[in-house]
């Protein structure tokens, strides 16, 4: 097959569904190398053999509408807004889904493509019940430019005044409204073909036809794992996060509450996109500025428990391989990155047999949670139960993942809300704030001080990178910036799906003082590490996940691996379900641009060097990483979903 | 020759034994080139030139091909490849074996007609004769050549006959067409070079081997050569299916099956065409009107607006849903003959229809959506008055 596919993808993957509707030409054409000609409009352009007319004509500036086509997802062809002409064929052709093999002239807008599309979008706007006011999506609607682009101004074939549907909002996540769906299906080949979970697929047929889960059951009874790449593929209002933006601002209005606000590295690089700003725009420090003018009493940085996640989860590393190889204890390994909660409830559904991989080490977000309403309300003598914590995250997942009944070991929900990217610019919009144009300001005390290790979680391959630079320093006693140019650990950079990695630990240390700390550490040399050298992996999307488990399965390279970083994901959470839309893979590379640069504009890189980060352990988490106190409040448990519906 | 009779007139006396064996004698270019001479054109309503279609994929470079039989017949008004497979499936399975000796495929199947199941019993005991014969097998014939086929059942889908989808629901999706290009022939079936045709075509292939493309082509006109079967239906006094050659008009076709008085002949099928009284004098034929064998007769008191809202009922229950022209289009025309019904369509609105169903034409991803306006079309080109201005009254 695999000789056979030419998908717009950045990850190598095998679409398990709609292979048919692939862009497909055969090898040898395109093996050729070979140029062709076209006209399109009259103007003549000469691409490689296999070119589709819509990249094409995109090349010379040509823009042909279109709205099932979608830059992440393998071709359907199915919505036909982007027929165009092509001369010597009787129909009009899907410009999305021919690829040009051949000489070919091409007419984009003649009389009979503009009255197709005219009639194709009023057939689709004679469904499509919903008003652009009172929807999520206005301003940010394909549908809608659509129809603006279109010149429509009147409904052909009317409009729908009362919805047809029920609205599912029975997800902590996702939200559902299929009144709003124009069946173009790249939902269904996000979740079948790009992520591989499956949840969302075309049922019935006619017009019958419509997108369902598994029996029509509500979104919260299926295996949807929460990541919300759906949203952010979705063309019209018909997916979008469940929004707690009217329960925060009541909070915030509430003078009996102390509303802080965490914000997570990845939305910074790219809620300036909500305002025009180009992509990769960094406005971390604008945004404290307006968090605080809207009315957080606190603003924090995630990266914060990024570090402590990193001192966690290494501790735990570290203890899991000594076991291993000094105790000769069977123990899971390699073990798998837990920050990612759409990842996490992957595994619990898909491979719940492997979650004894799966780093005990709860999130950043829901560290952040804990340690607020434990030592941070100590510290300032504040009841928790006054105090809410809101999460600013990239992630529809993280809003799940606040709600998780175990998340609450301080006898107080960790994180109150889960707020994402497009929601927080959405509060700025009500309140006025032009973000862009605000005054900079820092993080609030006593978190303040965060490294970049934190901020390049944002990424795929920056937990792991982060892990790597405090692992390193810990056992060998030498600084980072001596082995690694910068610190940048660069074969864990980068979009590849899956990346595989051997770190050789340079010499051996002392063992630190933080580890030390941990009064059970069960050695006090690092001799049981001579001559080590770490295997690790990274990968992002599940599908991505699926390959890298299938693999461990098999008794494959990566079952050798030590520690393995998954992101729900592609990209990462700078590709978040919670990040502004649209999304491509030029968007996310320059969220990535962004956040690695705020990581090398970071005095202090490590997480283990991050002072505040070692005054809690010095004041609060005294039993040290993995101890008594953070295994009660920064570790969890998880649960066997298995992929059974009831 | 006894053409212009019920039944199978030519294909009963065509020696499937003698088709295979003549092919097999041959180079698999001499066998498409015997196709090409015979100007076989695909019997299952497109037309498509048989040598052409097995020429690409013999060209195509894969060490796997497949040989596909399409016998899903779901077009309302067509059962003559359900009385072919009744009556001489040998000739069928052994145009399937040319075309897998022809294009280098070692594997055939054949997509039934959900609704056929009782046929599957007969046809594997005719396989199992075949096998038993040498016929199929490792050595086909005490040649090198291995061939073998396998029947595989529909579901009762319309839009499964549609190469594609047929391809699409063999693999076990969903039916539904897929973008084109790429054809069948450079992948197809699991990604490889793949030829679909007919059980009639498969039929005439062996036919021509037997007796000689000069044979076959002398039969019918210049373009449409060959014998054809015709499932007539409708309202005519001897319905059932009949075998005459290409280039007939309508009006003899009429009197052979007595349905001289019929106001309208619907040919092709639901995704045919609709032809008048005053028309009758075409013919049927791929450069006339062409079709995959399915007339309809509809007679002086037929009411053609029920007609088209029955077609159009089944095209919007057929689409596959997949692409919106076909989707929502199909609905909307059948919303539109119940307006017609009411007396509530304005001519404007009519209009507005008429135009929407060349759109149909024009932009669907698929053969369906392209045809499936046609029966509505024609009538309203030429029923207009019977179809305008009804009263309410009238429709209860
Ligand atoms: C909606 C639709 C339904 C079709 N159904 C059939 C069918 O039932 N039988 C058939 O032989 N061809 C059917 N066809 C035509 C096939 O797509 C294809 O052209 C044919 O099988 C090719 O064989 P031929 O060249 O031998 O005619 C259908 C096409 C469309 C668009
Ligand atoms: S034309 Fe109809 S049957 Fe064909 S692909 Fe489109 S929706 Fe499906």
């Amino acid at each position: 097959m695999s000789d056979h596919e030419n998908v717009n993808v950045e990850s190598p993957r095998a679409p398990v569904s709609q292979r048919g509707h692939l862009v497909r030409v055969p090898a040898d054409q395109r093996a050729s190398g070979a140029l062709v000609e076209v006209a399109i409009d009259g103007l003549e352009v000469q691409v490689p053999i296999g070119t589709t007319i819509l990249e094409a004509a995109r090349k010379i500036g040509v823009k042909i509408p279109t709205l099932c086509y979608h830059d992440d997802l393998c071709v359907a062809g199915v919505c036909r807004i982007c027929v165009v002409e092509v001369e010597g064929q009787r129909t009009l052709q899907a410009s999305c889904a021919y690829p040009i093999t051949a000489p070919i002239a091409i007419h984009t807008h003649t009389r009979k493509v503009r009255q197709s599309r005219r009639r194709i979008l009023d057939l689709l706007l004679g469904k499509h019940y919903g008003e652009c006011y009172a929807c999520f999506r206005n301003g940010n609607c394909e549908l809608q430019a659509l129809a603006a682009g279109c010149g429509v101004d009147f409904f052909r074939f009317g409009h729908p005044t009362a919805p047809l549907h029920e609205l599912d909002s029975s997800s902590y996540s996702v939200l559902r409204d299929m009144n709003k769906c124009i069946l173009c299906r790249r939902c269904v080949r996000t979740c079948i073909d790009l992520q591989e979970v499956g949840v969302l697929e075309t049922v019935h047929r006619g017009d019958k036809t419509t997108v369902s889960t598994f029996m029509n059951k509500p979104l919260a009874e299926v295996i949807c794992i929460n990541c919300g790449q759906c949203i952010n593929r979705c063309p019209t209002g018909a997916l979008g996060a469940a929004d707690p933006t009217d329960d925060v601002w009541r909070d915030i209005n509430d003078p009996s509450k102390h509303v802080v606000i965490q914000t997570a590295p990845a939305p910074r690089a790219a809620i300036g996109e909500c305002f025009g700003l180009p992509p990769g725009t960094p406005l971390t420090f604008e945004m404290n500025s307006a968090l605080r003018a809207i009315g957080f009493d606190k603003v924090f940085d995630t990266n914060f428990t990024a570090d402590l996640t990193i001192i966690e989860e290494g501790t735990e590393l570290i203890l899991r391989l000594h076991r291993a190889l000094v105790d000769r204890q069977p123990v899971a390994l390699p073990q798998f990155t837990s920050c990612s909660p759409g990842w996490v409830k992957y595994i619990e559904h898909f491979y719940p047999e492997m979650l004894p991989h799966l780093s005990s080490a709860k999130s950043p977000q829901q560290m952040f949670g804990a340690v607020i309403k434990t030592y941070y309300a100590g510290l300032h003598h504040i009841d928790p139960a006054d105090i809410v914590t809101v999460a600013l995250m990239p992630c529809s997942a993280k809003k799940f993942e606040c709600n998780r009944p175990e998340m609450a070991a301080s006898g107080h929900k960790d994180v109150d809300y889960g707020l994402v990217t497009r929601e927080l610019a959405q509060m700025f919009k009500e309140a006025g704030i032009e973000l862009p144009k605000m005054p900079k300001s820092g993080f609030d005390e006593p978190f303040g001080t965060a490294t970049g290790s934190g901020v390049i979680f944002g990424a795929t391959g920056g937990v792991m990178e982060a892990a790597l630079r405090t692992v390193l320093e810990l056992v060998s006693g030498l600084k980072v910036e001596n082995l690694y140019d910068h610190a940048d650990i660069l074969p864990v950079r980068g979009f590849e799906g899956i990346k595989y990695a051997e770190i050789r630990i340079p010499r051996l240390g002392t063992v630190p003082d933080i580890l030390r700390m941990n009064a059970q550490l069960p050695f006090d040399s690092w001799a049981w590490l001579a001559g080590a050298t770490l295997k690790v992996a990274v990968c992002h999307g599940t599908a991505n996940a699926k390959r890298v488990l299938e693999d461990i399965k098999a008794g494959g390279k990566l079952s050798e691996c030590h520690f393995i970083e998954f992101m729900a994901c592609p990209g990462g959470c700078l590709g978040g379900g919670g990040m502004p839309i649209p999304t491509n893979p030029e968007i996310r590379a320059a969220r990535a641009r962004a956040i690695y640069a705020e990581d090398a504009a970071y005095e202090v890189r490590k997480s283990h060097e991050n002072p505040a980060v070692l005054r809690l352990y010095n004041e609060f988490l005294t039993g040290g990483p993995n101890g008594h106190t953070a295994h009660r409040l920064l570790h969890t448990t998880y649960t066997p979903r298995g992929k059974y519906i009831a | 020759m006894s053409l212009g009779h019920q039944g199978l007139v030519t294909f009963r006396m065509i020696d499937p034994d003698a088709g295979l064996a003549a092919a097999l004698a041959r180079r698999p270019a001499e066998i498409v080139a015997e196709l090409t001479a015979a100007r076989l054109k695909g019997r299952g309503g497109a037309g498509f030139p048989t040598g052409v279609k097995w020429s690409l994929a013999a060209q195509a470079a894969s060490d796997v091909k497949y040989v596909l039989c399409n016998a899903d017949e779901g077009e309302p008004g067509t059962f003559k490849d359900r009385v072919i497979l009744a009556e001489v499936p040998d000739l069928v399975f052994a145009g399937m074996t040319i075309g897998g000796a022809a294009i280098g495929a070692s594997k055939g199947i054949v997509y039934l007609r959900g609704e056929y199941a009782y046929q599957r019993q007969p046809l594997e005991e005719a396989l199992a004769r075949r096998r038993a014969a040498g016929q199929l097998g490792e050595r086909v014939l005490g040649t090198p050549f291995a061939f073998d086929i396998e029947i595989r059942m529909g579901s009762g889908a319309y839009v499964c006959g549609e190469e594609t989808a047929l391809i699409e629901s063999l693999e076990g999706h969903r039916g539904e067409p897929r973008n084109r290009p790429p054809f069948p022939v450079d992948a197809g079936y699991l990604g490889r070079p793949t030829i679909v045709n007919n059980v009639e075509t498969f039929a005439c292939v062996t036919a021509i081997m037997a007796k000689g493309a000069p044979w076959f082509a002398a039969i019918g006109t210049e373009k449409s050569t060959g014998p054809k079967l015709f499932s007539v239906s409708g309202d005519c006094a001897r319905p059932g299916v009949y075998e005459f050659p290409m280039g007939l008009p309508v009006s003899e076709l009429l009197r052979e099956v007595g349905g001289e008085d019929a106001k309208a002949v619907q040919i092709g099928g639901a995704s045919g065409r609709c032809v008048p009284a005053s028309a009758f004098a075409s013919t049927i034929c791929y450069e006339g009107i062409s079709t995959g064998g399915s007339v309809i007769v509809f007679g002086p008191d037929r009411d053609m607006l029920r007609v088209a809202k029955n077609f159009m009922e089944f095209f919007v229950e057929e689409s596959c849903g997949q692409c919106t022209p076909c989707r929502e289009g199909n609905a909307r025309l059948l919303q539109g003959i119940a307006m017609l019904e009411d007396g509530r369509c304005s001519a404007a609105y009519l209009a507005e229809l008429t135009k929407l169903g060349e759109v149909m034409q024009l932009a669907s991803k698929c053969g369906l959506g392209q045809s499936s306006p046609n029966a509505f079309l024609s009538i309203v080109e030429h029923f207009r008055d019977e179809i305008m201005g009804r009263t309410y009254a009238a429709a209860r």
